[in-house]
């Protein structure tokens, strides 16, 4: 489904990823790991179409089609979504409004008609369950005063609606309480189904007992250094990071 | 391009004008301190950025009669259905009864067109009629002082309250051009009443007009008042508005002011708060494109202790629109424990709109908490790529991101006909685009 080779990129003069190679299919969980700086977020970023980082070498092919060729909104309409680790406060829309705008226009790509409000309603109030939330979220603006939690649920929230095919959550652990990280996760592993993929980037192993990856990737310096079975994660958590990356600490 | 008004004055003084002693002398002191001042010009302070040519350098003789008259139909799309609410409609500045809504009766309540009101309620409007926008503010002001003879009056005595808002529809025809119309209103809360209106100023097709309009309110002690101004002008058109808010010891205003039309608008808010306790409101809105001018200048003299004031003027700019937005704030030595927030935010949407905006904060009390900031800036790239994210493109995310910063200040508009009613136009603007 998704095929990232030999992929560099940078912000302004700052090379962040320096040749990252990996493969995702159909139907897996990739976790992504790695310490601060490691460019992690900076790979799902870039997987989303961030424009503030410009890509220098290599390709990425989504279903066989060129990723990096396609604006955001194209990519997003192809079905990859990505939960932000920072989502952006939108004071004056709607959640309703905002989520049925995004869901026409991945409609309309996919060739399905436009869902009217009513109709809405009825699909979001189904999909609210996933991460146990009520209606009421629905009339809030969209992130505008939400704690960092209810800030990441609603980026759960917002891929439940639009289901993605291949959907990264960057840091969507980082902040959340124990119970928010339950519900995010149950609600990301509700979301799941043979044929859609998840790219779970998160510098700790907390987050991978709940939503458990087939591959875990470990990125240092803007490559990755080590790749396996979920066991890895559980290794990363006892031994740190500076084993893999030559730290100050290396073992 | 004085001396076609000064003609036409002594015309309209010849063909019997005022019967009340008062308000004729008033008109003409008027008309002689417009005949000696003349219309501002760009060296005064208050005017330097504006460009007035257009309605100084010829003559708007007063509006004829509406040859064909609008119907009921016709003027309904300006209309708000509020419970317990009036409307007033003027047509080039001559009301219009066949076409307006009387307020329910209510004891201690009048709501009239001004001119019936020189007849029933000649002692209250000659002790405060020009009383308050006085007629040495500016030429503007002395012309409308001069010539405005009907508009919105309210009288709400003491403890009273109005049932609803009255709607004073100001509409000029657009047919003739050159025209002007002057729209005069008077608004009187006795203390603890409680009132509202609305004005609108709109047009039934585009033309190059002016109107020149003046209200003064009176808030009286622990009184109410909730004051909208809409311009939704024609885009060819020139308006000059003043209003004019004096309020007494612990009294409430807000004022909301919407600007969408007019080729130049100028509206000046003064507020004057007169005793302690007062709390006073201003919001506005204003959006420009193609070649519009929008200039707000918003005044308020904190003349006395423990008041508060909060002041929001957001502005979206298009093409080549200019906005102008000068807020000032005066704190007298006497008014400490004032507390006074202003905030001017304008989003650019094109790179030739251009804003200047100036904040001018005058204090000299020790005690107090007066902050203002001024904005003016684009879209945020950032909430853009967030909708792009979702697959909502560049032109319906920047349909969506512009109407939430206008929405800021929607959202606080009292009654929600008249909230969905301005959703609406924001909206249907923001789908027309850049060129009027």
């Amino acid at each position: 489904m998704l095929q990232v080779n030999n992929l560099h990129a940078q912000a302004g003069e700052k090379k962040i990823l320096n040749g990252i190679t990996l493969t995702v299919n159909r139907g897996e969980v990739h976790a992504v790991m790695g310490p601060n700086g490691s460019g992690k977020s900076t790979l799902a970023q870039v997987l989303a179409g961030h424009p503030a980082y410009e890509v220098t070498e290599g390709t990425v092919t989504y279903d066989g089609q060129d990723l990096l060729d396609m604006e955001p909104e194209e990519r997003a309409r192809a079905g990859v979504f990505l939960a932000f680790q920072y989502p952006v406060e939108i004071p004056g829309v709607t959640n309703a409004y905002f989520l049925r705008a995004a869901l026409n226009e991945v409609r309309k790509a996919r060739g399905e008609e436009e869902l009217d409000p009513i109709d809405f309603m009825d699909l979001a109030e189904e999909r609210l369950k996933l991460v146990d939330w009520g209606p009421e979220i629905l009339g809030r603006m969209v992130n505008a005063g939400f704690s960092g939690g209810e800030k990441k649920r609603n980026e759960i929230l917002q891929m439940a609606i639009l289901e993605p095919r291949l959907a990264i959550l960057d840091e969507t652990d980082s902040g959340l309480d124990i119970d928010a990280l339950r519900v995010v996760a149950a609600g990301v592993n509700q979301l799941r189904r043979p044929d859609n993929a998840t790219v779970v980037v998160t510098h700790y192993q907390r987050l991978l007992n709940y939503i458990v990856p087939d591959v875990v990737h470990v990125l240092a310096a803007g490559r990755i250094v080590k790749s396996g079975g979920k066991e890895l994660a559980l290794e990363l958590e006892a031994k740190g990071y500076d084993w893999l990356t030559g730290g100050p600490r290396a073992a | 391009m004085t001396t076609s008004y000064l003609t036409d004055f002594d015309a309209i003084a010849r063909n019997g004008g005022s019967k009340a002693p008062w308000l004729t002398g008033l008109r003409r002191s008027a008309i002689d301190r417009f005949a000696a001042q003349g219309f501002p010009g760009a060296r005064e302070e208050d005017w330097r950025f504006n460009n007035l040519g257009p309605i100084t350098s010829r003559s708007f003789p007063l509006a004829p009669v509406v040859a064909a008259a609008p119907t009921t139909r016709d003027v309904a799309r300006f209309l708000y259905s509020i419970p317990g609410g009036s409307a007033l409609v003027f047509l080039n500045g001559r009301f219009s009864p066949e076409l307006s809504t009387p307020a329910p009766n209510v004891d201690g309540v009048t709501v009239s067109n001004l001119a019936a009101a020189l007849g029933t309620h000649g002692k209250v409007l000659g002790d405060h009629l020009g009383r308050y926008a006085k007629i040495e503010k500016s030429g503007f002001t002395a012309l409308n002082t001069a010539f405005g003879h009907d508009g919105v009056f309210v009288h709400v005595k003491a403890g009273a309250a109005m049932a609803g808002p009255v709607h004073a529809v100001f509409v000029s025809d657009g047919s003739t051009a050159g025209a002007a119309a002057y729209p005069r209103n008077f608004i009187l809360l006795e203390s603890g009443a409680t009132g509202a209106v609305i004005e609108s100023y709109v047009a039934l097709q585009g033309g190059t007009y002016l109107v020149n309009t003046v209200t003064e309110a009176v808030v009286g002690e622990g009184a109410r008042l909730e004051h909208t101004k809409i311009q939704r002008e024609s885009e060819q058109a020139y308006h000059v508005g003043t209003t004019h808010v004096h309020q007494e010891r612990d009294s409430h205003s807000t004022s909301f002011s919407i600007s969408l039309g007019a080729a130049i608008c100028r509206n000046n808010l003064d507020v004057v708060l007169n005793g302690p306790g007062i709390e006073g409101q201003l919001l506005g809105l204003y959006m420009g494109r193609g070649r519009q001018e929008v200039d707000n200048h918003t005044s308020i003299l904190h003349a006395s202790p423990n008041c508060s004031t909060r002041e929001v003027y957001k502005g979206i700019l298009d093409g080549t629109a200019h906005a102008i937005f000068n807020g000032k704030v005066y704190v007298t030595p006497e008014a400490q424990k004032t507390d006074a927030k202003q905030t001017n935010r304008n989003l650019l949407l094109s790179d030739r709109a251009k804003v200047d905006t100036k904040p001018q904060l005058e204090i000299f009390a020790d005690d107090v908490k007066c902050t203002h900031g001024a904005t003016v800036g684009n879209l945020d790239p950032l909430a853009a790529f967030y909708l792009k994210s979702r697959g909502i493109g560049p032109l319906l995310g920047r349909k969506i991101l512009t109407y939430a910063f206008a929405a800021e200040i929607l959202e606080e508009l009292p009654y929600p006909a008249v909230r969905s009613g301005l959703e609406a136009l924001v909206n249907a603007r923001l789908e027309e685009g850049v060129e009027a």
